[in-house]
């Protein structure tokens, strides 16, 4: 376990960071300006906890490629480790993300599911991470089952940036910025709310990379146990 | 003048401002919430969900650095 001597993983000030940055976002995430649009009314404050649980899910699948790329190219399992414990806090915050959105695409389009590509590529972005996990599961040997997961991690991400943003923009969304849909105006360039936005998906983020960093390192543990 | 002024100004899509404006005022917000200070309430109750989250990770933390210790203190008498 010399590994942890200094390691950032055993560093506190990125984890006071987050919470601070969390503190922060639940304060102006209900305090805070933001702009008076009709259907979105106060929901529009959920950019703040909605649109994040997103962004933290991007990082932490950018981390599972990058993770994937570095086993591939050095061997070492505890890439491997990083790689699978980055893609399931991934999962968590993609299904927190799915489900917060059908609650507010219940309340401001109509319905929680609507026939939209931004929503049918993101379902299609997770399923293909849901067969990362059951590849996973079907292969014995250690060091092929991190080769191939690393390889397919590497393909899902791909197509998770095809499904969720180049897609969606493509043809017509209810999204902001997708399809004929005016983005980044009112609503996003708001000075108010890019000023709680971008520090809250560096706090969510920082969370989701705590709890990673946290399994990481209990699988790390567990497998001196079983050496 | 002021006659003068307005048949100057007639062009003005002021009307349309006007309108606008209104409407912006209109959309309904939580205004009333604010006002009483109710806001603080839920803002409390935030607070304390993060506050009793963050105590429990760190925990969780703290026990893994404890194991990891523990490990490593073995490892040196083995």
């Amino acid at each position: 376990m010399e590994v942890w001597k200094n390691h950032p993983a055993r560093q506190s000030w990125w984890k006071i960071l987050a919470v601070a940055l969390l503190f922060y976002t639940f304060y102006m995430g209900f305090m805070g300006e933001v702009p008076r649009m009709p259907i979105l009314n106060e929901t529009i404050r959920n950019l703040y906890f909605h649109v994040t649980m997103w962004m933290a899910m991007l990082v932490l699948m950018i981390v599972n490629a990058v993770y994937g790329i570095l086993y591939l190219s050095r061997e070492d399992s505890y890439l491997d480790m990083v790689a699978e414990e980055s893609a399931t806090t991934a999962m968590v915050f993609g299904a927190a993300g799915l489900i917060t959105g059908m609650v507010w695409a219940n309340y401001t389009w109509g319905a929680p599911w609507v026939n939209d590509p931004q929503l049918n590529g993101t379902a299609a972005s997770l399923l293909i991470y849901a067969a990362y996990f059951i590849l996973r599961n079907a292969v014995q040997d250690d060091r092929k089952r991190a080769r191939l997961a690393a390889v397919y991690g590497i393909f899902a991400f791909v197509m998770m940036i095809v499904f969720i943003m180049v897609l969606p923009k493509m043809s017509d969304s209810l999204h902001p910025g997708k399809g004929g849909n005016p983005g980044f105006n009112k609503y996003d360039l708001d000075a108010n709310m890019r000023a709680v936005f971008y520090p809250a998906v560096i706090g969510w983020t920082l969370l989701g990379v705590w709890i990673t960093s946290l399994r990481v390192r209990i699988k790390k543990i567990a497998s001196h146990y079983h050496d | 003048m002021i006659k003068h002024l307005a048949h100057r100004l007639r062009f003005l899509p002021l009307p349309f401002l006007l309108a606008s404006e209104a409407f912006a005022q209109e959309v309904e917000m939580a205004d009333t919430m604010r006002a009483e200070g109710k806001i603080y309430v839920v803002i409390v109750v935030a607070f304390i969900v993060l506050a009793i989250l963050a105590g429990f990770i760190v925990r969780t933390d703290r026990k893994v650095s404890k194991l990891e210790k523990e490990i490593s203190a073995n490892k040196g008498k083995a």
